[in-house]
């Protein structure tokens, strides 16, 4: 049996169909990125694999469990923005999810359980790089660290699967490739599942495992929300040759919904 | 030359345009004031400020005759008393129902348009309740206060609250907190820096409803003692209190912000408009 299982999953908002018969297994370790031109469902797809919003129809399924659709601490989440919480150190930050665990009243540590609780963060904030900004806010941080820091926060509560929307799409090329070899690293590390949302084919084409490409397959110009999104490209990346690239480069470069002509949002 | 909205005034000469004002008020008063008294030295409109130190050192520096107490001191005792339970206990009641009623939807809908209804009902027209109901006595006023200034403030936290981004709360589920865990360490931490802020802002209506209400009825306080003066026509004890409540006021706000700034570091880096 495969880890995580999607059947037949439709998301609908009144009669606009976004997402229709998505059917997909994935093993646990694979990195899927996922790409599509704007507006094509792909942030859905990542908010119902999150739990925040649920199918319409079909399931998914993790080891043959149905999916809560509620977020829990069984997915991480790296948003793209606003991903930590302003008002805690760096270190704060990290040691957060520690505390909710062990301290269910006042989700604070004290004394010997906080000292352990810090070494184990301090070892995770090591590994991304932000040893030394340890005390500082948010705020005082680069876009590049902020992020970083949000990684060491998903990643310390060790969550099976990892959501990715846009990590990096904010962030200067020459960081983003940092962050690329931090995140192949911490997979290595981890033996993470990774769903990766990316506009950069290149990132997606480095980072993943998979490859995924949403698009509609059939519109409808008399009513471009009656046909929803499909995943038409799925490969292991190290398969896809010329052709195939071309495709899927065409398949992004004129998305068939006439008022959305870039992939850039 | 550069265009005057790219003009900055040097720091010295901030401080200069800024106290200019403050000096052009008081040299105008004190011609008027020298005018007037030129021409009948019993004038009570605008004594000279010989007078306000007179005045000031007979109600604060000496013991009245009539109680023996300093009149002075313990008015603004009794009214800083009063303004600080009024506004205390309305930022209580905000945090509280701001907080609950911004994070969990189903309180939202029970309270919200009640909270919006009573906000819109004008605090002074039901004075008359208060009294009616609490008696002339301290509780009255205080819980004008109170009715003044809770709603706005109830408001304004819930507000904030929603304000929050939900990658946050969403991240914090994530991490696996539970509704009680995010209220504490999500959102209350974040929301108390705003509460401050909204709490300076509505000092300003906290003196109003305070100094109405010992207008109308009490045997004491900074409000009472203009009212009760008032029938002597006596500007020279007027005026000093009305600076004294500024002066009050200012550094009430001062205080405010600079504990902000001091416990919530994060929140003025961040928000320009919040410092």
């Amino acid at each position: 049996m495969s880890y995580i299982t999607i059947n037949n999953v439709w998301k609908e908002y009144g009669d606009q169909v976004v997402l229709e018969r998505i059917n997909n297994r994935v093993e646990q370790g694979d990195v899927i990125t996922i790409v599509g031109a704007s507006g094509c469902g792909k942030t859905t797809f990542l908010k119902m694999l999150l739990g925040t919003e649920a199918p319409s129809r079909g399931d998914i399924c993790i080891e043959g469990e149905p999916l809560r659709y509620e977020p829990d601490s069984q997915r991480g989440i790296v948003f793209q923005r606003y991903s930590v919480f302003p008002h805690l150190t760096v270190l704060q930050n990290v040691l957060l999810s520690r505390e909710f665990e062990a301290s269910p009243l006042l989700a604070r540590l004290f004394a010997g359980r906080r000292q352990k609780a810090r070494e184990e963060a301090q070892e995770m904030i090591d590994a991304v790089g932000l040893g030394a900004a340890l005390d500082k806010y948010p705020h005082e941080l680069s876009g590049g660290m902020q992020q970083r820091l949000a990684i060491a926060q998903a990643l310390i509560k060790k969550p099976r699967i990892l959501l990715l929307d846009e990590p990096f799409g904010a962030l200067d090329p020459g960081i983003r490739a940092d962050m690329h070899q931090l995140v192949l690293k911490l997979w290595r590390e981890y033996r993470l599942t990774i769903f990766m949302i990316t506009h950069d084919l290149k990132e997606g084409f480095y980072l993943g495992t998979r490859l995924w490409v949403f698009d509609k397959v059939r519109v409808d110009p008399q009513a471009p929300g009656a046909f929803g999104a499909r995943i038409t490209y799925d490969m292991p990346v190290g398969s896809i040759d010329a052709s195939a690239g071309n495709k899927i480069h065409q398949a992004l470069a004129e998305p068939p919904v006439t008022e959305q002509p870039a992939i850039t949002e | 030359m550069k265009k005057l909205i790219n003009q900055q005034p040097a720091r010295p000469a901030r401080w200069m345009l800024g106290t200019l004002p403050f000096i052009l008020l008081i040299f105008f008063y004190m011609g008027a004031s020298n005018a007037r008294l030129e021409e009948n030295p019993n004038d009570k409109l605008l004594p000279a400020f010989g007078s306000f130190v007179d005045a000031i050192d007979r109600l604060a520096f000496q013991p009245s005759k009539r109680s023996g107490e300093y009149v002075f001191w313990q008015d603004t005792l009794s009214s800083l008393q009063r303004l600080a339970i009024g506004v205390g206990i309305s930022a209580l009641i905000a945090l509280v129902l701001g907080v609950s009623n911004g994070t969990i939807p189903y309180l939202r809908a029970g309270l919200s348009p009640m909270i919006t209804a009573i906000s819109l009902v004008p605090p002074m027209a039901i004075l008359p309740v208060l009294f009616i109901v609490f008696g002339l006595g301290e509780v009255s006023k205080i819980v004008l206060i109170a009715i003044g200034i809770t709603p706005f403030l109830v408001r304004d936290m819930q507000q904030r609250v929603l304000e929050i981004p939900s990658e946050q709360l969403i991240k914090a589920q994530t991490l696996g907190a539970n509704t009680w865990q995010i209220i504490l360490r999500v959102v209350l931490p974040q929301v108390m820096p705003r509460l401050l802020a909204s709490v300076r802002l509505s000092l300003g209506a906290a003196w109003l409803f305070l100094i109405a209400a010992e207008a109308i009825a009490s045997t004491d306080g900074l409000g009472y003692r203009i009212f009760l003066v008032r029938r002597y026509l006596a500007m020279d004890v007027i005026l000093p209190y009305v600076l004294w409540i500024t002066l009050l006021a200012f550094v009430i706000d001062y205080l405010l912000r600079k504990l902000s700034l001091w416990r919530y570091p994060w929140f003025h880096d961040q928000t320009p408009e919040g410092s």
